[in-house]
């Protein structure tokens, strides 16, 4: 028992919460590393976030009742989108489950991100570099896909899928390998008939990565994204098309996935 | 115009589970949501000053949720719960695999209806909703050293409320300045 903590509350929360930059987390980090007391703290508040997560996020999978879609349609009409959004989040909740609610003793002093900040800046990048690429948009064709899946498989890990999206007009083209930053991702790139491309950015969560149970959504540079994490990995739907277009593909890639 | 309220609805389901957590029943909360959302898209013009529509709906909610919580006999907000009906709880509870887990889930969710509101609030803004703790406080009109004191003393106070009944093992309270 240190009896002498030089974290203040406001750094442990922060801490606790994931607001801190690589900097301070490496600070903090080090006080934390000579404080049970204080790791005791993250351990446990870190746990109630997950368990908020855990009890409630089921909420936002539940059919949006008829009194608010009035709302909105008395707004203007949007009913189609309204319904299949309502669908597809309670697929996501499944996902959600107990993202290890162990309130007592969880004491590790676990890394925040970052993680899902780099994710997104290096999906939209790759995004970029490839989709206007004419002559090597793919390392590997679809054609091969087979042994494209094989091999992103195993240098990130983890048993990958290039989702099928045919059913929303989008055929794949192919896939590569990438820097992510902190390790390999897979891209995969897709084409519709009108030639309007978009890619899915791949690589695997970082260790405790809670699962996130709902679409993100993140817009850089103009293009658009939705992601989502489970323990595994993380994907992310990308493209240049409007919003709730693009939340309909990323609904069928992950039910493709996650069948 | 489309757009704007496809923008809103976008922010429905973050709007009613951070409504739940925060009432602990279903059909209030989801009245907080309507109420909010009428009042969001009958604003919208207001809302084009301000950039960040997710703070501006969740601003919208805590107004009308003080407004009711006011309405309703000056109760004040957290006691309009009924603490005979854990089972509000269930969304959560169905999906926690593992038995002893849904007990535990289910007593940080009576621990959580115990707080005043004001902590659940800035608890569930910060730690389910993940906003930043400035966008905290202009969601709830307070300043961030207040959302930081709620913090603490919201969190510690789950904390023992949650590990009060279960094994020992875990230290009481412990007081970090």
């Amino acid at each position: 028992m240190t009896g002498s903590v030089r974290l203040t509350e406001g750094q442990l929360h922060a801490y606790v919460d994931g607001l801190l930059t690589d900097e301070e987390r490496a600070h903090i980090e080090a006080l934390l590393s000579a404080d049970a007391e204080a790791q005791a703290m993250v351990g446990a508040y870190r746990a109630q976030n997950q368990a908020l997560h855990s009890l409630f996020d089921g909420v936002m999978g539940e059919p949006r009742p008829a009194a608010m879609d009035a709302a909105l349609v008395r707004r203007r009409g949007l009913v189609l989108a309204i319904a299949m959004r309502s669908a597809a989040a309670i697929m996501l909740i499944a996902l959600g489950g107990v993202a290890g609610w162990t309130l007592r003793g969880a004491t590790q002093p676990v890394p925040q991100y970052n993680f899902t900040e780099a994710f997104v800046r290096y999906a939209t990048s790759a995004h970029l570099v490839y989709l206007p690429e004419v002559r090597h948009p793919v390392e590997v064709p679809a054609k091969e896909e087979a042994h494209l899946v094989a091999w992103l498989s195993k240098r990130l890990g983890q048993q990958v899928q290039a989702p099928n999206l045919t059913g929303v007009g989008f055929n794949l083209v192919g896939g590569r390998l990438l820097p992510s930053g902190y390790g390999p991702a897979a891209q995969f790139m897709y084409e519709n008939e009108s030639g309007q491309r978009l890619t899915i950015y791949v690589r695997a969560s970082e260790n405790n990565t809670p699962t996130e149970t709902a679409f993100r959504f993140a817009h850089q540079k103009g293009v658009s994204m939705f992601y989502w994490m489970d323990q595994a990995l993380a994907y992310a739907v990308i493209g240049q098309v409007d919003r709730e277009r693009l939340h309909q593909v990323a609904n069928v890639a992950y039910q493709t996935i996650n069948p | 115009m489309d757009d704007i309220a496809a923008a809103v609805a976008e922010h429905i389901p973050r709007l009613r589970r951070y409504t739940r957590a925060l009432v602990g029943d279903r059909d209030l909360a989801d009245d907080l949501v309507q109420d909010c959302l009428e009042r969001a898209l009958s604003r919208l013009h207001l809302w084009r000053r301000h950039g960040d529509l997710r703070a501006w709906l969740f601003t919208i909610l805590h107004n009308v949720h003080v407004n009711a919580a006011r309405r309703r006999n000056r109760a004040p907000a957290m006691v309009a719960i009924d603490p005979a009906k854990p089972q509000l709880t269930d969304p959560g509870l169905s999906v926690a695999p593992v038995q002893g887990v849904g007990l535990e889930l289910a007593q940080l969710a009576r621990a959580l209806q115990q707080l005043p509101a004001e902590q659940r609030q800035v608890i569930l803004l910060t730690g389910l909703e993940g906003m930043r703790y400035e966008e905290t406080a202009r969601v709830l009109g307070i300043p961030v050293g207040t959302v930081m004191s709620r913090l603490s003393r919201g969190r510690e106070a789950l904390r023992r409320l949650t590990s009060g009944g279960g094994e020992g093992g875990q230290p009481r309270l412990t007081r970090v300045k």
